[in-house]
């Protein structure tokens, strides 16, 4: 017994390094594309094309001062552009996901479970199956170049739905809506006034998923808009990709894929506490 | 003589107009200060020759001039030669810039022709680029105008142009766009290098040792020996066998895979088995890489656009310092014909069929692409050959030199070349085609698939590219 | 709102909130009909027709039947891309969920008292942030054929000659599969910590006091009550992992190589959309549908199943 205690102390202080070791090599692995970004965004066209370098370069300047008097490629605009869609994205995708989850987690109504199946069905199918529909139509209604087609369909979040009644599951007891109800809340009233609040930790977790992934959202953006000023950030960021080479300047192009990364990290950075917290506390126990 | 009078005639009619206060334009003269360079002012004063009728139209043109292209290479020729036309009109010009990789170019602007009849006036394509790769596509259908017919640009206008120029968008007799640029293919080589191995860095001894493709290939091996590469890559030598195919790469629906574009397959296979390339692609930043201060690589195929748009860029060791020698590399290449004569690229303007900004497209296409003046000053400017032989002949002749290309006057060589030029193989579908046999016989080279695999894998590319076709 | 609010209120005094529920599903529903269903149902119309752009022209659309579902089996490499799909996502989805569990356990656990855990857990997290499209094209450059990483292992004497790994299968993939880790792990070790600490801390408090392991808690109570989480977590990864599209796009520039082994349903599918064969593209939507679905029923009952036996 005494020896077995002694061995789990050596194994534990062990352990304790290689849970160090693995974090540390798993933060470099994570922050040298970041890194490299930077780098490469401080070094002129020519130094990239020769080389690599571990060190940054003396053009950040000139960089930036490239990609803000850029007139072909707004990326100052696509960033404006990309921050109005996301915004309204996660503001509708998570409100209405929440009011989704809730519908089928506190009422009974008859098709409660065939509502939830079909939910978990629409999940499972890739927006890009109805693409060639979706473009056909909204060059119908002609909403092309608009940023309506981005935003209004944000409310058939799927994903956010099922991950908001997962988190209802174990964190939101029924007997919070009927001491709202014996108090005379009105339905509304008590989703918006105590059930949201309650939801916070989970609305924090699924408003980050839902501002990255239409920050980043390629595929529908392409499908729906082609005027320049319209464009959002990956559109110019592929644009550049595929762009013709002949006009190409790396150091440019490096500082413009920075600049639609960098916002991005400060906000999550300043969101990342409060989701943390959130997680941590949870709103209601047991 | 007749011009100078009716430019004569116009300049008091319109000055009377402004009197009167029914134009909005602004005169000749006036509509410089608009334009900050003053090298570029001269060239408008001198030239800018609206013509009546574009005078009278001007005010009921649409306000809003789309032009569609895919990249800003069109848009710095108009802004830098050609932006006071849009004030004299009181029209804005937006350029609809989308990618060419993967027919996303063409696809974008189909829909947009498709869609011509019901968009709004603002929302028209007034004037779209094409390629060489592609521009039948667009010349065969209703889409483009007749500049002569339709745009109103007259014979006169267009006869300083290479005669290849006009061909390759010529339908039925009707020509149907017009371009700024010849783009006769080059060898442009590493001065230093041919000193080294060859013993002679002077262009002409450098060409007899580059003559035909049996030189070439004995002189790739003398590279080779001197630890140097010949060629960077697998695609670089592409154009100069597909210019020289004997039939277009589609006949009806059936695709044709010309011997000559077999041989480029055997000649890049041997080269990368033998080390005489250094194994990289088209535009690929090893392959820009190759042609800085560090490259090992003799020379590129390259033409008349790429040394300025391309090289020079990538030659230099410091890109914020002066463009100079001393700086890398700039000053060691020089260029010549190569093996065998081609071209590459080349951009056509097309006025869209419903356009409503007819009096502009034709004093932009004139300024562009018929004034003698601009395009002198734009080949002197960006060292680009431009579409007027009487123009570039005189700049051929006269004692201009590239500090670049090591103090050659590169333009004698071109006006030679551009002569050569024949186009009469291409085909609707050469962008596509031309992208999926290079894209998918770098596995063949890379050995790591067979040749028969890679031949296969082009066969599906392309019929995804293009539905209609057949093996 | 309001109003109609007030009126229920009045009306239902022996309160019966059945048509709340309907209510509340309603904007999800009517926007799902609008913006999805009624397009999808569009694209499999167009799966029964030739029906593509020749130059300029427009083919078709003449109904053929099953023509096109024809096609893609005998003439298309349909099942090698669908193959290709499911391997990288395999190869990038295990060492993710392994990882992730990992270090939620350890960051959940009080117990380890690892510290700056706030740091590693912001770090471990970014990449999600990134761009696909950006993050593809890094490794892109960092992977070339002279690129850093050949660099340092030449400069370090490991390999002589630079490695094309973008050339190789094996190469291609795994650079896939490990950007699909570093941008996924991150996500789903957070998931799985809030799935985590959704649990009921009396419990564990329980367990401490019956002088249970980290591992015995981590199998016998964090295990079982995370499965909701888990089967969500693989759910939707699975299906990001059909929807495959950035990553392989962008490396290996829309081509899928080599040899066409890289190349996703997705690829496929965009390569018939952008040439505008509708009737193909129409065709392949049907089946990635059907694919999609039954998979992700199979994993649904496999897990219930499971939970319904202990």
């Amino acid at each position: 017994m005494k020896k077995y205690a002694i061995y789990g102390k050596l194994s534990r202080g062990f352990r304790k390094g290689y849970r160090y070791i693995t974090l540390i090599f798993l933060t470099l692995l994570c922050i040298f594309p970041f890194y490299l970004l930077l780098v490469n965004a401080t070094r002129a066209h020519v130094d990239i094309q020769r080389g690599f370098s571990i060190l940054p370069g003396k053009s950040l300047v000139m960089n930036v001062v490239n990609v803000l008097g850029n007139e072909t490629i707004l990326i100052v605009r696509g960033m404006l552009n990309s921050a109005l869609v996301s915004t309204l994205t996660v503001v509708l995708s998570v409100y209405f996901s929440v009011m989704t989850a809730y519908a089928i987690h506190a009422y009974d109504f008859k098709l409660k479970k065939a509502a939830f199946h079909f939910i978990l069905l629409v999940m499972t199918i890739p927006t890009q199956v109805s693409a060639l529909g979706f473009v056909k139509m909204i060059t119908a209604m002609n909403l092309k170049d608009s940023f309506v087609p981005l935003i209004i369909p944000a409310i058939v979040a799927p994903s956010c739905v099922f991950f908001m009644k997962q988190y209802m599951e174990s964190s939101l007891p029924l007997e919070i809506i009927e001491a709202a109800r014996i108090d005379g809340s009105g339905e509304f009233h008590t989703f918006n006034q105590i059930i949201l609040p309650i939801m916070k930790p989970a609305v924090a977790v699924q408003a980050i998923f839902g501002f990255v992934s239409s920050w980043n959202n390629y595929f529908t953006p392409s499908l729906v808009l082609t005027k320049a000023e319209m464009k959002t950030l990956p559109l110019w960021i592929a644009y550049l990709r595929s762009a013709d080479f002949t006009k190409f300047d790396m150091g440019q192009l490096y500082m413009m894929i920075a600049f639609s990364i960098f916002p991005v990290i400060v906000v999550y950075l300043l969101l990342s506490k409060f989701i943390v917290q959130g997680v941590t506390l949870g709103s209601v126990k047991g | 003589m007749k011009r100078k009078l009716l430019s004569m005639l116009l300049t008091v009619s319109m000055m009377a107009g402004v009197l009167v206060g029914c134009g909005s334009q602004e005169t000749a003269t006036t509509a410089d200060d608009k334009s900050a360079d003053t090298k570029k002012e001269t060239v408008v004063t001198e030239k800018d020759t609206p013509t009546a009728d574009s005078v009278d139209a001007a005010t009921e043109q649409g306000k809003v001039v789309n032009v569609y292209c895919w990249n800003d290479e069109f848009k710095q020729r108009y802004e830098a030669y050609a932006a006071d036309l849009a004030a004299t009109h009181g029209v804005e010009v937006n350029f609809v810039i989308v990618a060419n990789e993967n027919n996303a170019y063409q696809n974008n602007l189909d829909a947009a022709l498709m869609a011509q009849e019901s968009a709004a006036a603002d929302d028209k394509v007034d004037v779209f680029l094409v390629e060489a790769d592609y521009a039948s596509k667009y010349t065969k259908s209703e889409f483009a105008l007749d500049v002569v017919g339709d745009v109103g640009l007259t014979e006169a206008d267009l006869a300083g142009q290479y005669q290849y120029t006009k061909d390759i968008v010529t339908v039925d007799g009707v020509q149907k766009g017009t371009t700024w640029q010849a783009t006769p293919g080059l060898f442009a080589y590493r001065r230093s290098i041919a000193k080294e191995v060859l013993g002679t860095d002077d262009p002409v001894e450098v060409q007899a040792a580059l003559s035909n493709w049996d030189n070439f290939d004995a002189t790739a091996a003398k590279m080779k020996e001197a630890g140097y590469f010949m060629l960077s890559g697998y695609d670089d030598s592409f154009r100069t066998f597909s210019n020289n195919v004997s039939a277009p790469w589609v006949d009806g629906t059936k695709i044709v895979i010309d011997e000559n574009i077999m041989r480029w397959v055997e000649q890049t296979k041997e080269y990368t088995d033998a080390g005489y390339n250094n194994m990289t692609t088209l535009w690929a930043p090893e392959w820009s890489a190759d042609q800085g201060p560090d490259g090992k690589v003799f020379g590129f195929f390259y033409s008349t656009w790429g040394i300025n748009f391309t090289l020079l860029g990538n030659s230099l060791a410091d890109a914020t310092a002066p463009q100079e020698v001393g700086n890398g590399i700039y000053g060691d290449y020089g260029v010549c014909e190569g093996p065998q004569p081609y071209y590459w690229g080349g951009t056509w303007i097309c006025a869209a069929k419903g356009t409503d900004n007819i009096p502009f497209i034709k004093d932009m296409m004139y300024r562009l692409t018929c004034d003698a003046a601009t395009m002198k000053q734009i080949t002197l400017d960006t060292q680009d050959y431009t579409n007027n032989e009487a123009a570039m002949n005189e700049i051929a002749n006269s004692d201009y030199a590239s500090d670049f290309l090591g103090g050659q006057n590169h333009i004698a060589l071109f006006a030679e070349a551009a002569k050569k030029i024949d186009m009469s193989n291409i085909s609707d579908y050469d962008q596509g085609l031309n992208e999926a046999i290079q894209q998918n016989f770098h596995e063949y080279f890379e050995g790591n698939v067979d040749k028969e695999t890679a031949l296969e894998n082009f066969y599906t590319a392309a019929f995804e590219k293009y539905p209609e076709l057949t093996k | 709102m309001s109003v109609s609010n007030r009126l229920s209120k009045k009306k239902n005094k022996k309160v019966s909130y059945t048509k709340w529920g309907y209510i509340f599903l309603l904007p999800f529903f009517l926007v799902y009909c609008v913006f999805s269903l009624i397009p999808m149902l569009s694209t499999f119309y167009y799966s029964f027709f030739e029906n593509y752009m020749s130059g300029l022209k427009t083919i078709g659309p003449t109904f053929v039947g099953f023509d096109n579902f024809v096609k893609l089996f005998t003439e298309a490499d349909l099942l090698k891309y669908f193959e290709n799909t499911i391997i990288m996502w395999i190869l990038g989805f295990v060492p993710q969920i392994a990882v992730s569990l990992l270090l939620a356990a350890w960051f959940t656990n009080n117990r380890l008292k690892l510290k700056a855990s706030g740091f590693f857990k912001t770090v471990i997290y970014m990449p999600n942030l990134i761009m696909a499209s950006a993050f593809s094209m890094l490794f892109f450059t960092l992977f070339s054929n002279n690129g850093p990483v050949n660099m340092m292992l030449v400069d370090a004497g490991i390999i002589s000659e630079p490695i094309h790994y973008m050339s190789s299968t094996v190469g291609a993939r795994s650079l896939i599969a490990m950007m699909n880790f570093l941008m996924w792990f991150g996500n789903t070790t957070i998931l799985l910590m809030a799935g985590m600490m959704g649990i009921d801390p009396a419990l564990f408090e329980a367990a401490e006091v019956d002088g249970a392991s980290s591992s015995q808690v981590f199998r016998t109570i964090t295990m079982p009550l995370l499965k909701p989480i888990l089967a969500y977590v693989m759910v939707t990864s699975l299906i990001g992992g059909l929807q495959m599209f950035d990553l392989p796009q962008i490396l290996t520039n829309g081509k899928g190589g080599p040899d066409r082994t890289t190349m996703t349903l997705i690829m496929y599918l965009n390569n018939h959309l952008y040439s505008k064969n509708y009737g193909m593209a129409g065709a392949l939507s049907v089946i990635i549908f059907i694919v999609t679905g039954a998979l992700s029923v199979l994993v649904f009952k496999m897990l219930s199943a499971q939970r319904e036996e202990r």
